[in-house]
């Protein structure tokens, strides 16, 4: 639908900027998709939730889904990682691919779509019968690994990639629900990378969390995609305006307009977007 | 993406979490799914098999007696006549004295907990009533036996023979053991019951009902009258009905306190019997099959009447409350 | 009703007060029978309660002495069948109720469940007597085991499926966010959460059918001696305190009261026990 710009997964901009110029976009390798979604709609019931959505998430970037109440950014956001098939009476048509994958194709199981796609929801959830260390690795344990070596190294590694590690590493054993609000968030951003998924959906990870909660969080964001890609819902536009590369507008279940997050807040064609980016209406 | 293969692990490979991790099991997920359905399908299968089970034991009874085992009063085991009469109305009488008792106390002591009592006794007067409930029916009889029945032998029951000995419901000599004494035990042990559901109820009206009433002008007493008591009527009689059910089915108590004499007799200072009771005390007794499925056909009577009352104060229940008044129940 | 008029508002609040004196008496009357229950199961047990009595079986009739080691034993017996029946048909069906299932066939399946609830405890025992005891032609302690599971069945189904429900919805998300399957998340995360509240509905169950002496009359039997195998009648308390209460001999009335002041104990405890653990978050489990 639209030009994307691709970065190179294994080089940032950062050290492409050391090596002394980011070369133009035009003269990028072939554009690198995490997931390319076709004509995707999907009901709940009689009600159309999604309409014929076709848009394609750029690898190791951060992709801003945004729009009003009710537009379907939530449940755009499901159908990755096909969650929204956890509420009963749902149906989908299109296509979602991740890296070339049909998601939806019988022959995967939803559940190895989620270890691959993880997400992280609104309101932080650390397992309340659990302590700090035994949430980060309940993902591979109950999904088979037993090999006591591997869960610790993945213990320390997903809490330092989650910039916790050193707040809570004398505290492993404290239960989950001791930390603060800002750390249980960053707790559960480093359960979902336990499973090594390569993209990781955000759901308004941040509108329960105050600004300096909220700013570290953001800094993670910024981090991580680096080594994965990340598509994030929020009702905060300042926040898509910050942290993303690329920008998603959705209205009433359809896309309205996509494209790199300068030109969306900056230009965007639509007049529907530039309404609601400034707020005309919300 | 496939499972490693153990030797990765053996060569001392650094792995990659998609390969640690084991396919997922559907298989896993449809079993269990199987198993806890099976096990909710129990209820449905359990309420079958009492009812089957009833009839299969009954049915030489029923061929031989018909429709008069219900109407029949004499209870003769050895002549091998067998008529449930004296148990019926030993059954609604105990209960309809229980009920007489019980659920005036029970909807006062209610309302005095949710509406009119200072906050400070609601909880601990509650924990108490809850407490009396957790009491077996058989402790409570054995109370009856040597600390009520002496007692109401003494003091109440004369003052009762004294004052209403013209009617027929108090003449004749003071045993102790009475029908009287059986409702009044089925009382006690149905008091928690209709009350601690009573107060959910009354607690499940809304508060708007009480502002209402309050904003008006109305005393405390008045506002529980008009915007809660009669807001809550369909339910308070829904707990009405419970403890009936109850009362219809309490064993041990009653049987250690009626007298467990087949008649029926106006006057309750005579012994009576409940069809719970003859099955308490005779089953072990019956000599003879006819004697057996006579008695399978009382517990059969017995299921019936205390499932359609059952029955009737679920729906009750149900069309007006949360789920914390039918757990009440238990 | 003219609220201005100043003398009405006396003899309304009269009426009010007065009813607020009825409803505590009533409440008084409510509360006495457990005061007066339990002063005399002190008074008149608590004297009888010796090691003799824990630890001795019933001495032949009409003999003085003797305790009721066989009955406190073969209730824990009969409770520890009953456990093995109910316990996981009950957690398992409420656990269905709770995550699977239709709205149509769950409601029903509650109602059945609340409807066996209310069946009299005497009834429990004529079936198992008609399915146990005339097939294998005797009284016996699976008899007495089976008609206690049963009877816990459908009250720790409910008790179950009440917990479960309580379990907020974003822990079973976040679960299968992770790529967990659905019956480990259930196992592992939603009734790993609610195992207190599972854990108390069991033994308020365990509390309930400890006390019940109607379905063991013909099931369980009763035994004056030790119980040497499954397949033979077996001692309860309950069903002792009920022998010795009706019986002719004041030294068994005694030890009636014993029993009765043992076997409230122990009900109670458990109720306690259950109080203290659902105190904190306001969480109610039953």
């Amino acid at each position: 639908m639209e030009d994307l710009v691709m970065e190179t997964p294994e080089q940032t901009v950062m050290e492409r900027l050391q090596q002394g110029s980011a070369p133009p976009p035009e003269a990028e390798m072939p554009p690198a998709r995490t997931f390319e979604v076709k004509n995707l709609s999907i009901w709940y019931g009689e009600k159309r939730a999604i309409d014929t959505v076709t848009l394609d998430v750029a690898s190791n970037a951060v992709t801003a889904i945004i729009g009003p109440s009710g537009c379907g950014k939530s449940t755009f956001l499901r159908a990755l990682n096909r969650m929204h098939e956890l509420t009963p009476r749902t149906r989908m048509e299109g296509t979602v691919l991740l890296h070339g994958e049909d998601l939806y194709s019988s022959a995967i199981d939803p559940a190895i779509v989620r270890r691959r796609v993880g997400m992280i929801f609104q309101k932080s959830n650390p397992f309340p019968t659990m302590t700090i260390g035994e949430n980060v690795v309940i993902g591979l344990r109950l999904n088979g690994v037993r090999n006591q070596k591997f869960l610790n190294e993945r213990l320390e590694k997903s809490l330092r990639m989650a910039a916790l590690w050193d707040e809570v590493k004398d505290d492993l054993n404290k239960p989950g629900t001791s930390l603060s609000g800002g750390q249980q968030q960053r707790l559960c951003i480093a359960r979902a990378l336990a499973v090594e998924p390569e993209v990781i959906l955000m759901d308004e990870p941040c509108s329960a969390l105050d600004p300096i909660a909220t700013a570290k969080i953001e800094e993670l964001i910024y981090e991580l995609k680096a080594k994965y890609t990340i598509v994030t819902v929020t009702h905060n536009m300042q926040q898509a305006g910050r942290i993303s590369d690329y920008t998603a507008f959705f209205y009433l279940g359809r896309l309205i307009e996509f494209g790199p997050t300068t030109k969306i807040f900056t230009n965007p064609t639509e007049k529907q977007t530039e309404d609601y980016i400034t707020g005309r209406f919300g | 993406m496939e499972a490693a293969t153990a030797p990765a692990i053996m060569r001392g490979e650094p792995l990659s979490a998609a390969a640690a991790m084991k396919r997922p099991s559907r298989f896993g997920d449809k079993a269990f799914e199987w198993l806890t359905l099976a096990m909710a399908l129990t209820v449905a299968v359990l309420v079958i098999l009492i009812g089957w089970q009833l009839w299969q034991g009954s049915l030489l009874a029923i061929r031989k007696f018909g429709f008069h085992f219900l109407t029949t009063s004499t209870w003769d085991p050895n002549a091998e006549e067998f008529g449930a009469l004296p148990f019926i109305y030993g059954t609604l009488i105990s209960s309809l004295i229980a009920l007489l008792i019980a659920v005036p106390l029970s909807i006062a002591t209610a309302a005095y907990l949710t509406e009119l009592a200072p906050w400070w006794i609601r909880q601990p007067l509650a924990s108490l009533i809850e407490m009396l409930a957790a009491i077996p029916s058989v402790i409570l009889g054995l109370w009856g036996i040597f600390v009520m029945i002496p007692w109401l032998r003494d003091y109440p029951f004369p003052w009762l023979k004294r004052l209403f000995g013209w009617t027929p419901f108090f003449t004749g000599p003071i045993y102790g053991p009475s029908m009287l004494a059986g409702g009044i035990i089925i009382a006690v042990m149905i008091l928690p019951i209709i009350t601690s559901v009573s107060r959910e109820i009354l607690r499940s009206v809304p508060d708007l009902q009480r502002e209402a009433a309050y904003g008006l002008g109305a005393t405390r007493w008045e506002a529980t009258r008009i915007a809660v008591l009669s807001y809550a009527k369909k339910g308070l009689f829904g707990a009405v009905i419970l403890g009936l059910g109850r009362a219809l089915g309490e064993t041990m108590a009653v049987t250690m306190v009626i007298g467990n004499t087949p008649q029926i007799a106006a006057s309750l200072f005579k012994p009576g019997y409940t069809l719970a009771s003859v099955l308490a005390n005779e089953f072990t007794e019956a000599t003879s099959d006819i004697y057996l499925q006579a008695l399978f056909e009382i517990g059969l009577v017995l299921f019936g009447v205390t499932i359609l009352v059952n029955l009737l104060a679920q729906l009750l229940l149900r069309t007006i409350t949360t789920t914390s008044a039918t757990r009440a129940v238990q | 009703m003219d609220t201005r008029r100043s003398d009405n508002h006396p003899w309304r609040r009269f009426k009010s007060a007065l009813a607020s004196v009825i409803a505590f008496i009533s409440a008084a009357f409510v509360i006495t029978p457990l005061g007066l229950v339990f002063f005399y199961l002190l008074v008149n047990g608590a004297s009888s309660v010796n090691w003799a009595f824990f630890t001795k079986l019933p001495a032949p009739v009409g003999a003085p002495g003797g305790g009721m080691a066989n009955a406190i034993v073969g209730s824990l017996e009969l409770l520890a069948i009953a456990g093995i029946i109910g316990i996981p048909v009950g957690v398992l069906g409420g656990v269905y109720l709770a995550e699977y299932g239709s709205a149509r066939i769950n409601s029903i399946l509650r109602f059945l469940a609340d409807v066996l609830n209310g069946v009299p405890s005497i009834t429990w025992g004529v079936v198992v007597y008609g399915l146990v005891v005339l097939r294998f032609k005797g009284f016996s302690a699976y008899a007495g085991g089976l008609a206690l599971g049963l009877i816990m069945i459908p009250l720790i189904v409910r008790t179950t499926e009440e917990v479960i429900l309580l379990v907020p919805n974003g822990y079973r998300e976040a679960s299968l966010a992770l790529g967990v399957g659905r019956w480990k998340t259930i196992v592992h995360i939603v009734m790993k959460t609610a195992s207190k509240g599972i854990i108390t509905g069991i033994l308020l169950a365990l509390a309930r059918v400890g006390g019940e002496t109607a379905p063991l009359l013909f099931t369980a039997f009763g035994n004056r001696f030790w119980n040497h195998s499954l397949n033979q009648p077996i001692a309860a308390l309950p069903l002792q305190v009920f022998t010795y209460a009706i019986s002719p001999y004041d030294d068994w009335h005694r030890q009636a009261w014993a029993g009765a002041l043992v076997l409230v104990t122990g009900i109670f405890c458990v109720n306690v026990l259950v109080r203290v653990l659902t105190r904190g978050r306001g969480a109610s489990v039953v």
